[in-house]
């Protein structure tokens, strides 16, 4: 099955890539751009979805400056 | 320690670049240098470990991320744990908090670029096994290469940090944003030290300095060399 | 799609087309056209240069590789040899700039890496279009950020520091940028490896990543003009894995310090046909190719693809039967890919096969073999056109201390900071003297010997005269390696130019050739390897014709160097000339303070400038001079204000001297005088008791005692008087914001 994991900045960590594009934007012409965080997406193709949270826990996300959800797509 | 020269194991993992510049510091400082290949589970009998700089694994995912469950990790705990001296350097630093051996993190540097220059230092823990050599408050210029530097613990992690005199290396002109100019924290029991400049890289006047050799050479005291 | 269609698609003309079936006798197939498509165009073939290149001298007593190999090799001493190339990624970094500056990076470390040497320096040279007061200002601001940060993502990560470069920026330049990336490699001599295939049955070995679809025709798309169609070709464009590239190095290294290569070459533009074709050619043998067993990135590739396909990261060797299990073994332990792809034959020719059966064959020698264009040189009507400077149709500044101050701020005379600390040029820990300086130098670890190394280009010169630019580019590297102390041995160029198929771009092309061949001849720096660019157009034109020129130099003692920077209060600064005029002509104040670009600069007088590059090379040898500059860009008031922001030491000139200066090579203008430009003069500094010492190395030299270090201004008689703090804002500017 496939499933998708989305890793991003903890609630108040410091994003600087965030902060990069949230610049950028307004440069090429998006207004109102309030906020913006950069993430990472991992596709995993798993046997089963059993282990995916110790998987995130223990490698995809830090948990001291990442937080992260998954989901199955298929 | 036994009677022979004192053994300093430096860690190689795939995409590890400052390994070999560590093993050339550590023969200047009249120790053994000893390969520890990221694949072998093995200290080889080593009095001290160093985890060098590089992008180990690419720094994919995140820099440290994937070299902290390489196999020579275990025995690498082990020894920390049980108070064997361990710096890491730049990579290395990154690699120790991923495997928790140090608390927080290290983030993309604020100015979003990599930033390679001198910086000037001031050392503010003595009693570690990798800054006995150093006064307190003494302050070094030490080289910085990195991307992600930029470090990050929890206000309680880095108030404890502060308490415990845990802060090891502080920057005097903060090149990456770090919290509280952080350049440098030891663990809990102080025998693990990460930083993010880099000695081996001031390591010989040929080069225009050996300050580094401070730093490095401080492991040898606690041999009794 | 017809025939015709087809050798079109492909880049091939009618006559190319009718040659290859008169070579083959028959037809080609599809895949054997495609072949010959990469393997004659300009990048590969070099057909439209190569009977201008045969002009450079390319022999001297240190050279143990010339051109023709995958980097030139030249002799240090003590047993060592340093191989070194330069290599131009320019279109694929003005369709993708991260991507195509790193791709430059990792293709350069594997030609030298292809010699069995260890690569230790890089460094760049990179042209842009203006960051402001240009219509294309944002879009050169992408492009230079992106580079740069292409350039430091790949040599930072894969450990190979980024020691030293250079970077102008003009409007030429404007939607064709230039990155030429230069890598240095250092190896024992008896170790050096050659890529001529032997030995039949002996097995051909792909070492590296998988193969993808990057690049499919990139050698032909390097050779075409840029387009908007070319901006949508990002499919040609490969991507780095620098993690990739330093296993394929510690593991290459490794199989040949075990002696289990034959024969080693790097994949490059063409990818394994390139390769294979050269080592068959060069070894006079036969490779054959199964693209059924090279591992593909994705699926559904034909073989042609696999066949060109630039996949990055990826090396072909040459293996004896019995040792292969090893090789693919270590290649195993450095968790990149090792796997038997063919064989070599007798016959000479490159068989390609798919899954056993044979798709197409083609005898190697053809396909080394481009076709050359020998065109006539004839002068464009733009020379004659280039009017005088005559100084007088230039108003004198009033205000010199402005003029300093904006000249310093330029993108192309302020300081590389902002640049090189993003670049780990550390790494390696051989760096004795960092980016800043005249020209990088190294040491060699166990030895007390080092390299210098320097990368210049002067484009807006060799538009003015190409052949005067030419022979004053390979001077500057000749200067820039004297002024640090070392011998300069050898060099590599990179020949960035429009379309050889229009008169100005054949000309200036054959006249940079011409005066560099000179220039190398006189100084005894042969040119060992190189590459060419050409047809760096876009709709508005092409750029300047622009060699850049790598040079390296050799120091017996690395300890007896110098440095720019000012290191004493009280030194003696002194200016040896090579009897040059001072010219306005092409000068950087020309352009920045007056907006000109005209006249034509003094050509170098290289016997004179080689002798006075050889004498101050001798006076830091021997340890009576450790600060030493050349003039350059933005004349000696630019030069002094360099040494004197480089040591944090201020300079005041003598009194009268501003005067005789003005009078003299000024012709009764100070600002000829000061921000004029010469060709071989230096500036060096010495303590006031090593002054009678360096009278004496003088004698019969012309120089010029200007003034004396000390304070923290610089004070020219009456027309400067500036603190270097006010200087080091201006000059340190960040070039990024």
């Amino acid at each position: 099955m496939k499933v998708r994991v989305l890793v991003r900045p903890k609630e108040g960590i410091l994003d600087p890539q965030g902060e990069a594009v949230k610049s950028a934007l307004p440069a090429l012409g998006f207004e109102g751009v309030n906020a913006v965080h950069v993430g990472r997406l991992v596709e995993l193709d798993v046997e089963s979805a059993d282990e995916v949270d110790a998987m995130c826990r223990r490698l995809l996300a830090n948990p001291t400056i990442e937080e992260y959800e998954w989901e199955v797509v298929g | 320690m036994g009677g022979g020269r004192v053994r300093i194991g430096v860690t190689v993992f795939p995409g590890s670049n400052c390994d070999r510049d560590a093993l050339h510091a550590v023969e200047r400082l009249g120790a053994v240098p000893v390969e520890l290949w990221h694949a072998d589970p093995d200290l080889k009998g080593v009095d001290a470990v160093i985890v060098p700089g590089g992008f180990s694994y690419g720094d994919y995912l995140r820099p440290g991320a994937i070299a902290r469950f390489a196999k020579v990790m275990a025995p690498l705990e082990d020894f920390a744990f049980s108070g064997g001296p361990v710096l890491g350097v730049c990579n290395g630093f990154q690699v120790l908090t991923e495997a928790h051996l140090l608390p927080g993190a290290l983030l993309r540097n604020i100015s979003m670029r990599f930033v390679c220059d001198r910086v000037r230092v001031r050392v503010e823990a003595t009693d570690t096994p990798w800054t006995a050599g150093c006064e307190a408050g003494e302050e070094l210029a030490l080289p910085v290469a990195h991307n992600e530097g930029n470090y990050f613990a929890d206000p309680a992690t880095l108030a404890e940090l502060e308490d415990e005199g845990r802060v090891v290396l502080r920057y005097l002109e903060n090149p990456n944003g770090s919290a509280n100019d952080i350049a440098g924290v030891c663990n809990e029991g102080r025998n693990v030290v990460g930083i993010m400049p880099h000695p081996e890289r001031v390591s010989d006047p040929a080069l225009g300095s050996d300050e580094g050799l401070k730093i490095l050479g401080s492991v040898l005291l606690g041999a009794g060399v | 799609m017809s025939v015709r269609e087809t050798y079109s698609a492909l880049g091939l003309s009618e006559a190319e087309y009718g040659r290859i079936v008169e070579l083959l006798g028959r037809e080609p197939n599809y895949l054997e056209l495609s072949l010959f498509s990469v393997m004659w165009s300009e990048h590969c073939g070099y057909k439209n240069s190569r009977p201008l290149l045969r002009r450079f001298p390319n022999e001297g007593e240190r050279v143990l590789q010339g051109p023709g190999e995958n980097a030139g090799v030249v002799e240090v001493g003590d047993g060592w040899a340093l191989a070194f190339k330069m290599e131009s990624h320019n279109h694929p970094s003005a369709v993708e700039p991260y991507e195509g500056a790193a791709t430059g990076v990792g293709g350069i470390i594997r030609d030298v890496l292809a010699m069995g040497a260890r690569p230790v320096a890089l460094l760049d040279s990179l042209r842009f279009g203006p960051l402001e007061g240009s219509p294309d200002a944002g879009r050169n601001r992408y492009l230079f950020r992106e580079v740069v940060r292409g350039i430091g993502g790949y040599g930072n990560a894969v450990g190979v520091p980024t020691v030293g470069g250079e970077v102008e920026f003009a409007e030429a330049y404007s939607g064709n940028p230039l990155v030429n990336a230069m890598c240095v490699g250092l190896i024992r001599v008896e170790d050096l490896t050659r890529s001529a295939a032997s030995g039949e049955g002996n097995l051909v070995v792909l070492l590296g990543s998988k193969t993808g679809r990057d690049g499919i025709h990139g050698a032909t798309f390097a050779s075409d003009e840029l387009s908007e169609e070319s901006e949508s070709k990002r499919s040609n464009v490969q991507v780095g894995d620098p993690f990739a590239e330093k296993m394929a190095i510690e593991c290459c290294l490794e199989l040949l310090e075990k002696g289990l290569l034959v024969s080693l070459q790097d994949l490059g533009a063409a990818g394994i046909t390139s390769s294979a074709s050269e080592m068959a050619a060069k070894g006079g043998v036969g490779i054959e190719i199964d693209t059924g067993l090279v591992p593909r990135r994705e699926g559904g590739m034909e073989a042609w693809e696999v066949m060109i396909s630039e996949s990055q990261e990826r090396m072909l060797a040459v293996v004896e039967p019995e040792k292969a299990g090893e090789v693919l073994r270590l290649a195993g332990c450095y968790g990149i890919g090792g796997t038997v792809i063919g064989r070599v034959a007798g016959h000479g020719d490159l068989r390609v096969f798919h899954d056993g059966e044979q798709v197409g064959t083609v005898p190697a020698e053809h396909l080394a073999d481009a076709p050359v264009y020998e065109r006539e040189v004839v002068r464009p009507a733009y020379l004659d056109e280039i009017p005088d400077l005559d100084p007088g149709v230039l108003p004198e500044p009033e205000d010199y201390n402005e003029v300093l101050l904006k000249m310093l701020a330029h993108p192309n005379l302020c300081s590389r900071r902002s640049i090189y600390r993003q670049y780990d040029h550390e790494v390696g820990t051989n760096t004795v003297v960092a980016p800043g300086a005249d020209a990088a130098v190294m040491r060699i670890k166990g030895t007390r010997r080092g390299f210098a190394v320097t990368t210049d280009g002067r484009g807006r010169h060799c538009y003015l005269d190409p052949r005067g630019g030419g022979a004053a580019t390979v001077a500057e590297a000749y200067r820039n390696l004297s002024c640090v102390g070392a011998e300069p041995v050898a060099a590599t160029d990179c020949l960035n130019f429009g379309s050889p198929e229009k008169r100005e771009g054949y000309y200036q092309l054959a006249g940079c050739i011409e005066g560099m061949s000179e220039a190398c001849e006189v100084f005894g720096t042969p040119v060992v390897s190189g590459n060419v660019s050409l047809y760096n157009e876009t709709d508005r034109g092409a750029i300047y014709p622009t060699p850049t020129v790598g040079m390296v130099g050799v120091l017996e003692d690395v300890g007896r160097h110098a440095t720019p920077a000012f290191k004493r209060e009280g030194d003696v600064v002194v200016v040896i000339g090579s009897g040059s005029r001072v010219s306005l002509a092409g000068s950087d104040y020309a352009q920045i303070i007056h907006g000109q670009v005209a006249g034509r600069p003094p050509r170098p007088n290289l016997q004179a400038e080689k002798r006075t590059a050889d004498l101050v090379r001798e006076m830091v040898r021997s340890g009576l001079v450790d600060t030493a500059h050349d003039i350059s860009g933005g004349g000696e008031i630019v030069a002094v204000a360099e040494m004197a922001l480089a040591g944090g030491i201020g300079i005041e000139y003598t009194e009268g001297e501003l005067e005789r200066m003005t009078a003299g090579q000024g012709g009764g203008r100070a600002d000829v005088a000061l921000i004029g430009e010469e060709s071989g003069t230096f500036i060096v500094a010495v303590p006031e008791e090593r002054w009678d010492d360096l009278q004496e190395a003088l004698v019969g030299f012309a120089y010029d005692q200007i003034g004396e270090t000390g304070g923290d201004r610089l004070k020219i008689g009456d027309l400067v008087d500036v603190s270097l703090e006010e200087l080091r804002e201006v000059y340190e500017r960040d070039l990024f914001e």
